[in-house]
């Protein structure tokens, strides 16, 4: 009986992280329905993460850039501008797909170092300084472009897009080996991985999910792992694509969480004068932070280009915002401080889920466009709903901006604003003196 | 000729926890400036709330009589409407519309909607004439000084047809010469039948304008002080400021002073907007190892902006002077700088500065020396929940585990949590910026204990506060600050709060 109470207490303390999870298997088995079982068919799945690779890839950075409080309205266009490069180094110049990846990644450095120095060193806002970029690289797409698009690329650029690991059985097995393989490996490696760290949780007497929450979730999870595993297996094999994604989920993963670079990110995110004044060197982190998204848009642009086999014109309209709509649906919160890789995968493959679903249903891009609007709306006002309705609990957006409208209790007995340094007027100036160096 | 205007009768104010005002009293005749005294956090601004309607009727006890009339204001236009106008510290301008929009702002003169531009300039320019401004009424506020906007601020209240005037702390901004002007004009605005009532603790400015002085002690008036009866000396006020009995105790310590390890040298910092405004004049301070060392000042007097401005210049501009450490100079220009040299800065607002409220203990506590718990950028996170249980259990930091959210902690602890992220730094220099604000007794004594233990360790403790009797209780050294100037340096065996409000009201040419 406590057992249960203790974890519909739980349940509810993390309304936000279960209710995506829910959401999202929720709108699978919708489609599956709708479409007669296509959604789940092999072929779908795997198109499904050709897809939205491109978005996912550009959601890591993005939920990055998202969780130090700013935001990258320009990756559409990096994605766009980086086709264009790609197709005249490797198709006009001829260049070696190896010697063109790199230096097309390198390009998107040097383009996220540019908007970064914007921003964190002369101090403009991120949305102006990437509306900014958005029409700047747009811009540069189509001088780059002539506005006529690039076509054909070779194999070897096309595989990063369309490409699937070799078939190890020689093609006399129904089920892609290298696949199950991978699949059940990372399976075990996932499971591994949450029970260490349960154990590690219980060791330092840190609070720990309730028993049943935990197996179900990991138990979830390594389903759904294997059920994608044996789905792939079962069409083409694993997209060279998934491949890259997953290496990119784990590291970046990782470094927001156990990295000081991304706990740097985080902290400055949750309160940057605090971080200011605890010696973080927050400028440094936000360059890094732009200029990671730059390289994560390339990626993006590379795969995007590879799959269409065409650097366009338009390649990579509109990737900013469902890469955005992914990082806050995926639980990011619109002040700063909150959100994770994973939380933003899944909001990536919700948007992505209602897309394929949706086309399949055969509904045009105008009720796509009203449906996705309404979904990330939702996601959101859910959330806020959620954390006012539990205001003085993790309320994280409803807490910080009653920090800021109104004094805590006892600061209007104590008078706290005589003895700052700068009275006039107290937001504004206060920044200003922290920031002064 | 003592006709009263204004009787403020067993007003008692009280918010969560606290007793903000309990049963005060304030007479104020017609046509005086009633001046009104205390120490930061005594209740004097919540006094001013209660009368203008910023706290509603119905939201605490006592009786107000406006002209013999009851007042039952549920907002400041009710009190407006009969003429009490309050002018705050925090200038309510807005920077980008003209003086003329500013001062009718709110109270357009329009026409069935649409303001009439004519008249309003006509009118504000009248306005200005009486407070003796010479702006043109079209030019936006941010292009005049903080001086002329507080006259701005007075014409805005004259437009209102103000009977009552009250200005909280008006000078607290303003330099010399705009702070005689804007005496000035409230004497002149007396001639004209205005009542006004100044909060300040400015003594030489009470002297100068008032002709009653209420003193307001822990939420309590004390006694009212008038002119005429000769009663307005510095010395009788400072008495009826401080004269409170030690309400909590302070650990016992035996301190065992050694070298210097830090001397700050001719500190010069001008404030960070208004280049006219010097806010630390050539302070010069030490202090050594073991040894507790306060700052103690009135409002303005640039305690915290010293500190700031020496903790990698994160206050003011055009910052001079030297600081030395162990007798070697050092660069403290960048918080990373001051923090490598061993410095650590707890800030007075922990809320704001100090914590990153929408994470947990462990993380705010690894915050500043989180490269400590890494090996080439990859934190250790059992590390880091290991030294977090440590400063847990040594501090006494009331939580569930350290992945408590902070946010979620009582101000005491959420304190305990900024003094752990500091001490873990492992600093030899801490100072420590109104380290009790806002937290309850006991709680004080806790942070007390850790402020001895931290000295005995052989640390360097700097405490500024604005508690005369935590100073006097906890410190071995005091230095006294004023207007930007150190005007004292009083060791423990010498210090009484009187000798203390005496320097620190002190003026220097």
């Amino acid at each position: 009986m406590s057992a249960l109470r203790e974890s519909l207490g739980f349940l509810t303390s993390r309304l936000r992280q279960v209710g995506i999870f829910v959401a999202l298997i929720l709108i699978v088995l919708l489609f599956q329905v709708l479409t007669d079982g296509i959604l789940l068919q092999p072929q779908n799945v795997t198109n499904l993460v050709v897809q939205n690779s491109y978005i996912l890839i550009l959601a890591i950075g993005m939920v990055m850039v998202i969780i130090a409080g700013h935001i990258d309205l320009s990756v559409g266009s990096i994605a766009g501008f980086i086709g264009a490069v790609s197709g005249v180094m490797i198709v006009h110049w001829g260049w070696a797909w190896w010697i063109a990846i790199p230096a097309c990644l390198l390009v998107g450095a040097l383009v996220g170092a540019w908007q970064g120095y914007w921003i964190a060193y002369v101090g403009i806002p991120a949305f102006i300084v990437t509306l900014a970029g958005m029409l700047i690289f747009r811009g540069l797409t189509l001088i780059t472009l002539k506005n006529q698009q690039i076509t054909p690329f070779p194999a070897e650029l096309r595989a990063l897009g369309g490409g699937f690991l070799p078939d190890i059985s020689g093609g006399t097995s129904v089920l892609e080996w290298l696949t199950v393989i991978l699949g059940v490996g990372g399976t075990a490696a996932i499971l591994f991985q949450a029970i260490k760290e349960r154990r590690v949780r219980r060791k330092f007497n840190l609070e720990n999910e309730p028993m049943a929450w935990f197996a179900i979730k990991t138990g979830f999870i390594a389903l759904l792992m294997l059920t994608i595993t044996f789905l792939l297996a079962s069409y083409r094999g694993t997209p060279i694509v998934l491949i890259v994604l997953a290496v990119l989920v784990i590291v970046y993963s990782a470094l927001m969480n156990n990295s000081i670079f991304g706990r740097h990110t985080y902290a400055i995110g949750g309160n940057l004068h605090a971080a200011e004044l605890s010696g973080i060197k927050t400028k440094a982190v936000t360059f890094r932070l732009f200029v990671n998204m730059g390289v994560l848009a390339a990626l993006a642009g590379l795969v995007f280009t590879a799959r269409l086999n065409s650097a366009q014109p338009a390649g990579g309209t509109g990737f900013e915002l469902d890469s955005i709509a992914a990082a806050f649906i995926g639980g990011a919160a619109v002040q700063g401080g909150i959100g994770t890789v994973a939380g933003a995968m899944v909001g990536g493959l919700i948007m992505g889920v209602l897309n394929n679903g949706m086309s399949i249903l055969g509904l045009g891009t105008d009720y796509q466009q009203l449906i996705k609007g309404l979904v990330l709306l939702l996601a959101v006002g859910f959330d806020i709903f959620n954390k006012n309705r539990s205001s003085g609990g993790g309320s994280a957006i409803g807490k910080r901006f009653k920090l800021r409208t109104t004094p805590p209790a006892g600061a209007e007995t104590k008078e706290p604003a005589q003895d700052r340094p700068v009275a006039v007027p107290a937001g504004t100036e206060q920044a200003s003196a922290v920031r002064n160096p | 000729m003592n006709v009263p205007i204004l009787q403020m009768r067993g007003i008692t104010k009280t918010f969560p926890g606290v007793k903000a005002l309990q049963d005060v009293t304030l007479d104020v005749n017609r046509g005086e400036v009633h001046a009104i005294c205390g120490e930061n956090g005594a209740g004097k601004s919540t006094l001013m709330k209660v009368l203008s309607g910023v706290y509603a009727h119905n939201t605490f006890e006592g009786t107000i009589l406006f002209e013999n009339e009851p007042c039952d204001f549920s907002s400041i236009s009710d009190s407006e409407k009969r003429g009490i106008v309050i002018i705050h510290q925090e200038l309510a301008l807005s920077p980008y519309l003209s003086i003329a929009e500013n001062i009718y702002l709110g109270n357009e003169l329009a026409r069935n909607g649409w303001v009439d531009w004519r008249r309003t300039n006509l009118e504000a320019a009248k306005l200005l004439a009486r407070v003796g401004l010479s702006e043109n009424p079209v030019t936006p506020i941010q292009h005049i000084s903080v001086g002329k906007q507080q006259l701005v601020e007075i014409a805005k209240a004259l437009s209102k047809e103000v009977k009552l005037l009250i200005l909280d702390e008006p000078t607290a901004a303003l330099n010399d010469e705009d702070s005689d002007h804007l005496l000035d004009l409230i004497l002149h605005l007396k001639g004209q039948g205005v009542t006004s009532i100044i909060i300040s603790h400015k003594l030489n400015e009470i002297r100068k304008v008032a002709d009653a002085v209420t003193i307001i002690r822990d939420g309590k008036s004390i006694e009212t002080l008038r002119l005429d009866q000769g009663q307005i000396t510095q010395e009788r006020i400072i008495r009826g400021m401080v004269g409170r009995d030690l309400e909590s105790l302070y650990p016992d310590r035996k301190p065992s002073i050694g070298e210097e390890v830090l001397r700050i040298e001719d500190w010069t910092v001008q404030h960070p907007q208004d280049a006219s405004r010097t806010v630390v004049h050539n302070a010069s301070l030490n202090v050594r190892k073991g040894e507790v060392v306060g700052l103690a000042g009135l409002m303005g007097a640039g305690r915290t902006e010293l500190a700031m401005s020496v903790f990698g210049r994160t206050y003011g501009r055009a910052v001079s002077g030297k600081v030395y450490k162990y007798g070697r100079e050092i660069n403290t220009a960048t918080v990373s700088d001051a923090i490598q040299h061993g410095i650590a800065y707890a800030t007075e607002d922990r809320k704001h500065y100090g914590l990153n409220l929408i994470e947990d203990i462990k993380r705010n506590i690894s915050m500043a020396a989180l490269h400590k718990l890494a090996k080439r950028g990859w934190v250790d996170k059992n590390e880091e929940t290991t030294v977090a249980n440590r400063y847990r259990k040594s501090m006494n930091i009331k939580a569930p585990s350290v992945a408590a959210i902070t946010g979620k902690l009582s101000g005491g602890n959420q304190q305990k949590v900024v003094l752990s992220k500091w001490m873990f730094s492992d600093p030899d220099v801490l100072i420590l910026d109104e380290p009790t604000r806002g937290i309850d007794v006991g709680a004080k004594f806790e942070i007390y204990t850790v402020i001895a233990e931290l000295a005995a360790e052989g640390k360097a403790v700097i405490v500024i506060s604005s508690e005369l009797p935590e100073l006097l209780g906890i410190c071995d050294r005091i230095y006294t600050l004023s207007a930007g100037h150190v005007t004292g340096e009083v060791p423990i065996a010498e210090a009484t709060q009187e000798s203390l409000m005496h320097f620190m009201t002190q003026e220097k040419e």
